[in-house]
């Protein structure tokens, strides 16, 4: 850890993606192994076999999403920002897909899509921090019911403007705040803010991840069966302990003392994981069990706002915290 | 030409950022023979989902028709229409249905003439038997022109297709779509029964497109 400390930033973040990269080789490696060998001598059970392919399944979404953050660290904080907004295009297109619009919406969708998230991740990256926190919040609540309105459609008004007001502040919103992060300066923290974003990341994925797997193997009656089967309070409980270690762990790549790591890894883990809880009540609502085209098919982008919509919660909610206790 | 083929990519990228335009095979794989696509009609962009669903090798031999008031009305639009998506104009409204039965009617083939020609070249076709679009979410009834071509064409394969979701991405009289995701449902292809005739073939063939709906 010490010479990790003597390197560059460039360095050092270039270190941990080679870290992150060996890890799900080796993690993609063990699963494409035992996959070969249960083909050639099959010894388990249909159920063994079913958890073996969502393992690789979620391995490779691990792989598309880390490959992403690669290539944006890459080519600079701004490419970061534009690929933000472009996870925040796709999944506010899945969003209002499942949420029925009525022809009366259609100028205030295009400004949700057009207008709204074009400026919001303008303002992210040219740092413009006091309009951004409430552009969406403030303006863009009083101008997307005005624009429904002015389309002269009364029917299931507060509906309509709910759904979509929603929609920007999860999609929009919340996941702004990730590549906001590149752009916080802490003092003596300069050119290392990827590692936020990265910490930030790799907690709430990982406290997520627990979560689910705990949830799929140990059989835990759920605490809100008509919210989601999976959700119960042993899992998440070790979901967000399994978090918080994560974050005490890393919190060398951060500008955060011990303590304060684990603490911004605990609201981090538990806005994520509340959020994604949230989001499940909504799909439910809506009687699917996935985001996009009826959780069936694989090209597009179906599925992602399932992936994103606890960074979605947890970003902003970090954010703010961070900015508040350290004064920037 | 060459401008042709490079606005249909970028025609192809953006529909597909828009919309996703999801093909989903249900009923029967892509093939390269000859067919009929019947779909149901709610939306002047139907035509651009349904090319840009196809498969790339598909959708230079798959000939979508195009109301010829709405897309040959500018010339832009009528080069669009030609160049791009390689359409057959037909005027609104179809083949009309016979008003009883037994009556003669004037010469019941002179609107498919473009579609019997381009069937006969060897090439696929895209129709929307419903002739106008709907507005209820459910499909009209069919006009007969599909009945005609499946008489006259009983080797070529009928396919019926459900695109979703299209009204939402631009409704009527809007000019800039909203990105909402869309798919394309192809089923199982059904034949014209000897002696089948044609109200029940219509119905059925209106069938095979609403039971894509929910699948």
């Amino acid at each position: 850890m010490n010479a990790l400390r003597h390197l560059t930033p460039e360095h050092q973040v270039a270190a941990l993606f080679l870290i992150v990269f060996g890890l799900l080789t080796i993690v993609s490696a063990t699963l494409f192994l035992l996959g070969l060998r249960e083909r050639r001598h099959p010894m388990h059970d249909e159920r063994w076999r079913e958890e073996l392919a969502h393992l690789v399944k979620l391995q490779q979404t691990t792989w598309v999403m880390v490959v992403a953050f690669w290539i944006g660290w890459t080519l600079g904080d701004t490419a970061a920002t534009v690929l933000f907004a472009l996870i925040s295009f796709f999944a506010l297109r899945e969003y209002i897909t499942l949420s029925p619009t009525r022809r009366g919406d259609h100028r205030s969708l295009l400004l949700a899509f057009f207008v709204i998230l074009p400026v919001q991740y303008w303002l992210v990256a040219s740092a413009h921090f006091d309009l951004f926190t409430v552009f969406i919040p403030v303006y863009t609540f009083l101008a997307i019911p005005v624009v429904s309105a002015l389309a002269n459609e009364p029917n299931d008004f507060l509906e309509r403007t709910a759904k979509m007001q929603w929609g920007i502040m999860v999609c929009v919103y919340g996941m702004s705040h990730v590549p906001a992060l590149l752009l916080l300066e802490f003092p003596g923290f300069e050119g290392k803010s990827a590692f936020l974003v990265f910490f930030l990341v790799g907690v709430v994925q990982s406290c997520m991840l627990a979560q689910h797997l705990v949830g799929r193997l140990m059989e835990r009656p759920a605490f809100a069966p008509n919210v989601s089967r999976g959700f119960n309070w042993l899992g998440w409980g070790i979901g967000v302990a399994l978090g918080v270690f994560l974050g005490a762990l890393f919190s060398f790549i951060t500008p955060f003392k011990y303590g304060q790591a684990m603490a911004m890894a605990l609201i981090a883990c538990v806005a994520g994981s509340m959020g994604h809880l949230v989001m499940k009540a909504l799909k439910r609502d809506r009687g699917i069990p996935n985001w996009g085209r009826r959780g069936t098919g694989v090209t597009g982008a179906n599925g992602l706002l399932d992936r994103v919509d606890s960074l979605c919660f947890a970003a902003p909610i970090f954010f703010h915290s961070v900015r508040w206790y350290f004064g920037i | 030409m060459w401008a042709g083929k490079w606005l249909g990519w970028v025609m192809l990228a953006l529909v597909r950022l828009l919309t996703g335009a999801q093909a989903r095979w249900w009923g029967c794989p892509p093939k390269a023979e000859r067919r009929i696509y019947f779909a149901n009609h709610q939306s002047h962009l139907d035509l651009v989902m349904i090319w840009a669903a196809l498969p790339h090798e598909l959708r230079s031999i798959t000939r979508p028709i195009a109301a010829r008031d709405y897309w040959a009305n500018t010339p832009v639009k009528r080069w669009i229409t030609t160049e791009v998506f390689n359409a057959i104009y037909v005027e609104r409204g179809g083949t009309p249905a016979p008003a009883a039965e037994g009556e003669p009617l004037a010469d019941p083939l002179a609107p498919l003439q473009p579609l019997i020609e381009a069937l006969q070249s060897g090439d696929s076709i895209i129709i929307f038997p419903e002739g106008t679009r709907g507005h209820t979410g459910e499909p009209q009834k069919f006009k007969s022109g599909l009945y005609t071509l499946a008489q006259m064409f009983p080797e070529v394969v009928l396919v019926p297709a459900w695109i979703d979701n299209v009204q939402r991405v631009m409704p009527k009289g809007e000019i800039v779509p909203v990105p909402i995701l869309c798919s394309v449902t192809f089923g199982a292809p059904i034949a014209l029964a000897p002696g089948e005739e044609r109200r029940v073939f219509l119905e059925r063939a209106r069938d095979a497109v609403v039971a894509l709906r929910n699948v």
